[in-house]
């Protein structure tokens, strides 16, 4: 192979693994969007936190290790993050969210980000803003089988990245499409009346999504806390997932995904092909530019539901 | 008993439609003119001016432009820090470029530049509809931010990247720069913002306000009535965006005085002046300065009371600050979700019956 | 509506609070922090106030003050926000008794707030090492001090290592560079510095800007590992550096030919990559480490008195070293302003008066408990920047360490010397300002 061709390869390679990166983000706000039409902003803040939550759970210095002196296994503080992400999303409900049913959409993101603004806060309060290595064994670096062989630099932690998200969608679609639970979220998410007409409860539907939601931020934070040590910046890749999420519509677990290498692949080749004629650095307004010109044939995303409008 | 319009007869129509028909809502207006306009030169020191008059005219203007574009047309925006940067580096290039312009015009035409702008970014209103839309809009965001970041033009090459405003005479009277008296730059920015509310709240009363409100309650039904959206949905991008440019030429020059564009125009703008408009009330002028108000003084006010009143340690203040901005907005969205300009009318209601209630 | 109006007293009232200081019984002398201890780049705010306050808190406990006067630390946080370092700004600018008698404004936009409100409030400004190179020119900004070395110095001296290396600056012809850098005007400030330099010696300069916050820097890295440059130097801030020091590893790029700026060069930065930042370099003007008697001093004075702000184990990290040291200079130009105006009540105006006169030998360092812990500065009035002198050192993953590894090079000032000579000029003739003389 020649080495352009290689090198072309590459940043489609990496492209897509970053991709997957801002899919695991995005996913979180898609779950959410679907079940209850939030727009939250508190996604971002939701990874830090679960990440700042893992790392005091498992590493040395970490607050079990300051107050019981002894530090848990990985599996156990990944549960026990799980069960903070729980506490945290049955907080927000009972809270937040009951006061708020039947708001309007505005009205519920602009509480989204007063719950990231609480969350960050305590964050703080709780955890200190110092930068924490979170090591839960991943693996670094780059695949040496790949780079020898190929000569092909891809990276292990983003291929690990890849299983899991296509774990977690797995998950998700069977949680979706075949149990009671998900198939009662299905039917809020068409209509909140008639779900409760047939005895769903919202208030449960509510913590569970939000759970679940809480959950995917923490794979999320895993993975990127693992990239750049857990740190306040986490909270920022929402920014990343934004057009991911405009791309693949607001609604679509697939469409999250599939936005996600579509922008991930997009904006290494704008970077790399286009940017130099620019000076560089065009990464961020490209994505918004390439889900932005998706959005003009489509405007409900590319997996989004049709909005169809009644006089 | 106070606040009773009994016996306040309008023998004319145009007494009927004045903006504010009740009589003691005239005479409260001009207390607080009065007030803004002879006691606050007054008193203002240099804290006052920039920690708290100065940002909160300025984030007061750009909210009037963004609540004309959400409030009043639907028009959720994301890209109000770009549109910012633009009517900063337009009123810069032109300050440099023409220092003996005087700079009221200068301000006008940052804003002219900025409506231009924003009509282009504002096109893709007339397919895409609510957050995509305003995910969309930051496009212009991280575009604009980029561009000027990038190209030297705007900044005149100037080697560190920032830009500094250079010092304005107006009428002999100092009003940007380090020798600038408090009261001469919050007169000057008082005057501009209170020129322009006045005509934003004439606009929406207006035709093409209507028009506008017609299209956010309902686009389909307002093109059945024949309104266009093309017009109403650009116009109102044209005038947010020119309001917008304005404030952004007022926050950077008399304010702020040297800015970069990532730093003092990044997103976090964009959601400070959204923020601003929703604790406010959308769709409310009075709801702009509300919000401005709100945002601007609370964090300063927290901090001051837990540093200097009792003794919280600063950083643990912070934190507590950050936390308890964000409990107080959830707070206010649960008690009154159509924010603070709403619960000013409420109590204006009560007002009314009290204190006899029936 | 009560509600309101309570909330409208309370807020009179906690607005009023800053403006009503109780009257100070004893003259004491003012520095306000304007530190970050929170947001983006907390990790970064938190060991810079830390070993910022700690010096002034040993001084307290140690020496009732600077010759017998007390300090009056008043801390604020800016959150490494301009505007929110505005508000500080004039919050703390008037504190009683002594009004604030120095700023370290710590971010690039506070200090540009700065430097137009200092002529006229009479504050000095000591931006160390950041901010405005061209306030190099004391003629032109008489109030800002930038010593001991500026960003332009330190590109100097990264290429005279890197000609070092490959045996020679002639040998520089025909190499690559590659600038990795922040998408803002602090990565900016070394552009103009290393082109003036690449045409003088013959090597190609890469420019990757990286946007904030710099989470994500697969294409910049791709692209390296593409052209392979021979040397990568970096002006890296916040989660930038983690990440881009992470991709470096990655793509096997040598670490040892990896050079960051010096707010690149801290532990924060180089930990989170583990054994794979091993060897990686960055500049410095001071040392690390809690190895000088005046750590001890203040493990004694500060730290087992329970009044130290940080962890005691952190002690001697870099960034709270810099703290240290920025202390240690402002403290000593004090006294400077002490001496020369023969009076312990001195004044922001006076105290610009010790930065300009200012000269902390090797021998005042050994004094100070710091021997050989930086070089000697020497200020004058058309010099503000310093000597320039700028080191290198490297980080031992092994002993998590880092450690100097290099001479203190000596920068071009042929290179930058006409450069801040031009930017000062553009900024004296946009804003009217008549250089003074010096003579």
């Amino acid at each position: 192979m020649s080495p352009d061709f290689l090198f072309f390869l590459e940043i489609i390679v990496s492209g897509l693994m970053a991709g997957v990166m801002y899919s695991l983000v995005a996913l979180g706000f898609v779950l959410i969007f679907k079940a209850s039409g939030i727009f939250n902003f508190a996604q971002g803040v939701l990874c830090l936190f679960a990440a700042l939550a893992l790392y005091d759970f498992i590493a040395p210095g970490g607050w079990v290790d300051r107050w019981f002196g002894f530090t848990l296994p990985v599996w156990l503080g990944i549960i026990m993050t799980a069960g903070v992400m729980v506490i945290v999303a049955w907080l927000i409900e009972r809270l937040v969210l009951r006061y708020l049913v039947n708001q309007a959409p505005i009205i519920l993101f602009m509480a989204t980000i007063g719950l990231a603004y609480v969350l960050e806060g305590m964050g703080d309060i709780l955890f200190g803003s110092d930068v924490k290595p979170l090591d839960i064994g991943l693996p670094q670096g780059a695949s040496d089988y790949m780079l020898d062989t190929f000569g092909l630099y891809v990276e292990k932690l983003e291929i690990v990245a890849a299983f899991v998200a296509a774990a977690l969608v797995a998950v998700l679609a069977v949680f979706f499409q075949k149990t009671r639970i998900g198939r009662a979220l299905r039917a809020v998410a068409d209509d909140h009346q008639a779900a409760l007409s047939v005895g769903i409860s919202l208030r449960t539907i509510w913590v569970i999504v939000w759970s679940v939601a809480g959950i995917v931020a923490m794979v999320a934070g895993i993975m990127w806390g693992s990239k750049s040590g857990v740190q306040f910046s986490l909270s920022l890749i929402a920014l990343k997932a934004l057009p991911v999420l405009i791309l693949g519509g607001f609604t679509s677990v697939p469409g999250a995904i599939i936005g996600g290498l579509i922008i991930g692949v997009g904006e290494k080749l704008a970077e790399i092909y286009v940017g130099p004629l620019f000076g560089g650095a065009i990464e961020n307004w490209f994505a918004y530019m390439l889900a932005l010109a998706f959005l003009l044939v489509r405007p409900q995303g590319l997996f989004g539901e049709k909005i169809i409008e009644r006089v | 008993m106070l606040y009773r319009e009994t016996g306040q007869f309008k023998p004319t129509y145009q007494a009927d439609q004045a903006i504010f028909p009740i009589a003691q809502d005239r005479w409260f207006i001009t207390a607080v003119l009065a007030v803004a306009f002879l006691v606050v030169p007054l008193l203002i020191d240099d804290y006052w001016a920039n920690a708290i008059f100065l940002p909160f005219l300025a984030y007061a203007l750009a909210a009037i432009g963004l609540n004309i574009l959400t409030g009043y047309c639907g028009q959720v925006s994301l890209g109000t820090g770009g549109f910012m940067a633009v009517g900063a580096f337009s009123a810069f290039k032109l300050m440099t470029a023409f220092p003996d312009l005087n700079f009221i015009i200068v301000v006008i035409l940052a804003g002219g530049v900025t409506a231009l702008v924003g009509v282009l970014f504002g096109l893709p209103s007339l397919r895409i509809k609510g957050f995509y839309l305003a995910v969309a809009t930051l496009a212009a965001q991280f575009f604009l931010v980029w561009l000027f970041n990038k190209v030297g033009w705007f900044i005149n090459y100037n080697a560190t990247g920032q830009v500094t405003a250079p010092p304005v005479e107006f009428f002999g009277v100092l009003i940007i720069g380090p020798e600038a008296t408090p009261p001469a730059r919050y007169l000057f920015c008082l005057a501009f913002v209170a020129v322009f509310a006045l005509a934003a709240k004439n606009i929406v009363r207006g035709r093409i306000g209507r028009s506008w409100m017609a299209i956010r309650d309902m686009d389909i039904a307002a093109e059945l009535i024949g309104i266009r959206p093309l017009e109403a949905k650009l116009s109102a991008f044209a005038v947010s965006s020119f309001y917008v440019g304005m404030a952004g030429a007022l926050y950077f020059a008399v304010w702020l005085g040297a800015a970069e564009p990532g730093e003092a125009f990044g997103i976090e703008q964009s959601f400070f002046v959204l923020f601003i408009i929703i604790v406010g009330g959308l769709g409310s002028i009075l709801g702009s300065f509300l919000g401005a108000a709100f945002m601007v003084l609370m964090p300063i006010l927290l901090k001051n009371f837990m540093v200097n009143g009792i003794g919280v340690e600063v950083v643990t203040a912070k934190h507590v600050e950050i936390t308890t901005m964000g409990i107080l907005i959830v707070f206010f969205l649960i008690v009154e979700p159509h924010g603070l300009a709403r619960l000013w009318q409420i109590t204006k209601e009560k007002l009314r019956l009290w204190p006899f209630p029936h | 509506m009560k509600l309101t109006t309570l909330a409208k007293t309370v807020a009179a009232a906690a607005i009023a609070m800053p403006l009503m200081t109780a009257a100070a019984s004893a003259y004491e002398l003012v520095i306000p922090t304007l530190d970050y201890r929170t947001g983006a780049y907390a990790p970064n705010g938190i060991p810079f106030a830390n070993g910022f306050t700690d010096y002034l808190t040993l001084l307290n406990n140690r020496d009732g003050g600077i010759n017998g006067v007390m300090i009056k630390h008043v801390a604020c946080e800016t959150a490494y926000n301009t505007k929110q370092g505005v508000e500080c700004y004039e919050n703390t600018k008037n504190t009683e008794p002594s009004g604030a008698l120095v700023y370290q404004p710590l971010s690039t936009g506070i200090t540009y707030q700065l430097i137009p409100k200092s002529a006229v409030d009479k504050i000095p400004v000591f931006s160390m090492g950041y901010g405005r190179t061209s306030a190099a020119n004391g003629t032109v900004f008489p109030w800002i001090f930038n010593f001991p070395a500026t960003y332009w110095d330190q590109a100097t001296v990264f290429v005279q290592y890197i000609g070092d290396k490959e045996g020679g600056m002639d040998k520089l012809k025909g190499k690559k560079i590659a600038l990795v850098y922040h998408n803002s005007a602090y990565g900016k400030e070394p552009i103009r510095t290393l082109q003036k330099m690449s045409a003088k010696y013959g090597f190609s300069l890469l420019l990757l800007p990286v946007d904030h916050p710099g989470q994500e820097q697969k294409a910049t890295w791709l692209q390296i590992r593409r052209e392979r440059p021979d040397w990568t130097l970096m002006w890296g801030w916040g989660v930038m550096n983690q990440v881009a020091i992470k991709e470096a590893a990655s793509i096997r790029y040598p670490m040892d030919h990896f050079i960051g700026v010096w707010w690149s060069g801290s532990e924060n930065d180089v930990e989170p990559a583990g054994m794979a930042a091993n060897g990686y370099l960055s500049g410095a003007f001071h040392a690390p480490g809690d190895k000088f008697p005046l750590h001890d001093e203040i493990k004694k004075y500060v730290y087992d008195k329970n009044q130290g702000t940080g962890e005691r184990e952190r002690i001697g990290e870099v960034l709270y070293n810099r703290g240290l040291v920025a202390a240690v200079w402002t403290v000593e130009a004090i006294r400077k302003a002490m001496e020369i105006h023969g009076t312990k009540e001195v004044r922001g105006e006076q105290v610009r008066d010790g930065f300009e006169a200012l000269d902390v030998s090797e021998a005042r360092l050994k004094e100070l408990g710091l021997p050989g812990f930086t070089y000697a500065v020497k200020i004058t009035c058309a010099n503000h920047q310093g000597p320039g002198k700028v080191a290198l050192q490297q980080w031992n993953a092994k002993a998590k360490q880092w450690k100097i590894v290099t001479k203190f090079y000596e920068p071009l000032s042929d290179i930058t010397g006409p450069l801040i000579a031009e930017d000062s000029a553009q900024y004296a003739k946009e804003n009217g300002i008549t250089p003074r003389s010096c003579n």
